[in-house]
């Protein structure tokens, strides 16, 4: 079993949609771990992706109508809407780092655990 | 103003690229390659070669010309592209990215029609894919007359259809040759010449200025035909409200439209497992992060130490910032360096899409729909190489046929087209377990439709001064790009197409795919 899980570099082509038969993969996906790996997935990618795309269409709006808000000096030259760019670069590094520390205590313990149940080699 | 610098030291570093990196392609190539090896390298790649390889495949000649000129002639509006550009990461990294790779082997289709009928949704996969490809090309083709003429001094319309030529059979050399190995390498290469130019050109603008961005962007604003309001927003789209709401079109367009683009979605089959992935992605953005930060700098640099009314009268307009800047700075040397990385940059892009849009026709149309899944990998091979030749030699044609022409749109459109079709029906596809065959057909072709109609009764098209056609007048939809419209249409389309036919998963397909998709087993 694990060596049908091997892929097939630089051999001939597997079909893309043959399952290995010996897998049954309904029964994985009503097991207790898989349910509880798609909810902690779904619980940070869901809501992480809305507060990212709010607060990029917050910023996009205000720089298309609110020219006097994001034209105003912080310091020097420093407007408010060059500092809110600049934010924006801060943010998706914070939710990158974020979801990286999240996947590895959270997620790929599960994933390793359902996997090694049924004998996958480990990734 | 005529050529900039000495056309034989531009031509020489450009050479030097391409023959280093067509010899990298001849060495690294494997002649009896399999499908595996040709689509995806054998999926060989780490994650940090990878991300390098995206970064290459995603910073296109529009990334560093274009934002870097936007920003000096029309300064802050420009910086708003960087940051489309590189939020839209995300949606690949929490949304797309691991799931993918863990689902599919070589192309969107494979994703798409997991769990759906295989040949109707896999023609749509095409369709989708060939026409952003497509467009994404010919935007890529189009930019490179501007730049022969000012980097290489060549003015006639025959000389640059040559020099267009030339560069096409170059990158038709690497995806014939190298597959996906050897246009991975190429993109490593290209990116790697391509951060340096642009560390040195930041760190350089930044000593200069005293490591002051305040008297950077006084200084910027002394020598921009805008003065000061190059560091306020609205000076290229704050006209009136319909150029806002254009804006925030284009915005969507580009944070949406990266989750979408084939070329980068392929890119993460090169890899063994999904943990690659998400290394890719993490590499990717650490970089572009750099990257798009530093195009602030030139472009406002570009703005105080060369003018916004030279880089406007140059040959090439606003792309010609970067390397007026890198002639400015570093002398005929540097500017060598900047063009020929600008020359790498269309040539690796555009083998990239080539690559891409062949691996698509090839296993999905060929191999799934017209051979019904049942060939052999050197034949489909082989069809793939047939149909990169025809690929690029219509982008060779498309490029000396568009020279010229106002197509800085069509990149922007891309992205539209990315976001409309492909990312509601990939969303859809891996996380809502309802989603049919008709939802996803509906999805593509509805979100591909709509978006071609909408651009072609747009201005861009027709009735204003820089249409496509100025004379006659037939645009009433009044946005240039139709992101804001078309990608809740497409994601309302697959919505209906699902909830109004009735459900056609298999139990035993859906769950294959999101055991598989979650945790990479049977991958």
């Amino acid at each position: 079993m694990t060596t049908t899980l091997q892929p097939s570099f630089g051999n001939l082509d597997r079909r893309p949609v043959a399952p290995p038969p010996q897998i049954d993969f309904v029964t994985i996906q009503r097991s207790d771990e898989f349910v509880m790996l798609r909810r902690r997935l779904r619980r940070f990618v869901f809501p992480m992706s809305a507060l990212f795309f709010g607060w990029y269409l917050c910023y996009v709006l205000l720089a298309a109508y609110a020219h006097d808000l994001m034209s105003h000096r912080l310091t020097g030259e420093i407007t408010v809407g060059l500092a809110m760019g600049v934010l924006q670069f801060g943010s998706t590094i914070l939710i990158m780092v974020g979801y990286l520390r999240y996947a590895r205590v959270r997620i790929d313990p599960l994933v390793a655990a359902i996997r090694g149940r049924i004998g996958a080699p480990e990734q | 103003m005529t050529a900039t610098g000495n056309p034989l030291i531009n031509t020489g570093v450009f050479a030097v690229f391409v023959a280093v990196t067509l010899l990298a392609v001849y060495r690294l190539s494997n002649r009896n390659a399999s499908t595996s090896d040709y689509y995806a390298a054998g999926g060989r790649f780490t994650g940090a070669q990878n991300g390098m390889a995206l970064s290459g495949d995603y910073l296109s000649a529009a990334s560093f010309l274009g934002i870097a000129g936007a920003i000096a002639v029309r300064g802050y509006d420009g910086f708003l592209y960087s940051i489309g550009f590189l939020v839209g990461w995300l949606v690949n990294l929490l949304l797309i990215a691991e799931l993918l790779r863990n689902t599919g082997r070589f192309t969107m289709g494979d994703v798409l029609s997991f769990r759906m009928r295989q040949r109707p949704v896999r023609a749509a996969a095409a369709t989708s894919t060939l026409v952003i490809s497509l467009f994404y090309m010919l935007a890529q083709m189009a930019g490179a007359g501007g730049l022969i003429a000012l980097l290489l001094g060549v003015h006639g319309r025959a000389g640059q259809s040559l020099v267009i030529a030339v560069v096409g059979l170059v990158m038709i050399f690497y995806v014939l040759v190298g597959g996906m190995r050897g246009t991975t390498w190429v993109q490593i290469i290209k990116a790697t010449m391509l951060l340096l130019c642009v560390a040195l050109l930041t760190v350089f603008l930044l000593g200069k200025f005293g490591f002051s961005i305040s008297s950077l962007l006084a200084n910027a604003a002394d020598n921009n035909a805008i003065g000061r309001r190059v560091i306020e927003p609205g000076a290229a789209y704050g006209t009136t409200s319909m150029t806002k709401l254009d804006f925030v079109s284009l915005s969507l367009a580009l944070i949406l439209g990266t989750a979408g683009l084939p070329h980068v979605l392929m890119r993460f089959y090169t890899v063994p497992n999904a943990a690659q992935a998400r290394r890719s992605v993490v590499w990717a953005t650490s970089i572009m992060c750099g990257f798009y930060l530093a195009t602030l700098i030139i472009g406002y640099g570009a703005s105080a130490v060369v003018g916004s009314e030279s880089i406007r009268s140059a040959p090439g307009g606003e792309n010609s910032a970067a390397p007026l800047l890198a002639l400015e700075v570093g002398g005929t040397v540097l500017l060598g360096i900047v063009a020929a990385v600008a020359f790498a940059t269309i040539l690796a892009v555009v083998a990239g899409l080539t690559l891409t849009a062949s691996a698509s026709f090839a296993h999905d149309v060929y191999a799934n729909i017209v051979r019904r899944g049942c060939t052999d990998p050197a034949s489909e091979v082989r069809v793939a190489r047939q149909t990169a030749l025809v690929v690029g030699l219509l982008a060779v044609c498309g490029g000396i046929l568009f020279n010229g022409q106002n197509v800085a749109f069509l990149v922007a459109l891309a992205f539209a087209f990315a976001a409309s079709a492909n990312l509601s029906t990939l969303l859809y596809s891996l996380f809502w377990r309802r989603f049919n065959t008709y939802g996803t057909l509906c999805g593509i072709y509805g979100g591909l439709v709509s978006c071609l109609v909408l651009v072609i009764f747009s201005p861009v098209v027709s009735g204003t001064p820089t249409s496509i056609f100025r004379t006659v007048d037939f645009n009433w939809f009044p946005l240039n790009n139709p992101g804001l419209v078309s990608i809740p249409l497409s994601f309302l389309f697959g919505f209906l197409g699902t909830v109004l036919t009735p459900d056609d998963n298999s139990r035993g397909k859906q769950a294959e795919m999101e055991v598989r998709a979650l945790t990479g087993i049977g991958s």
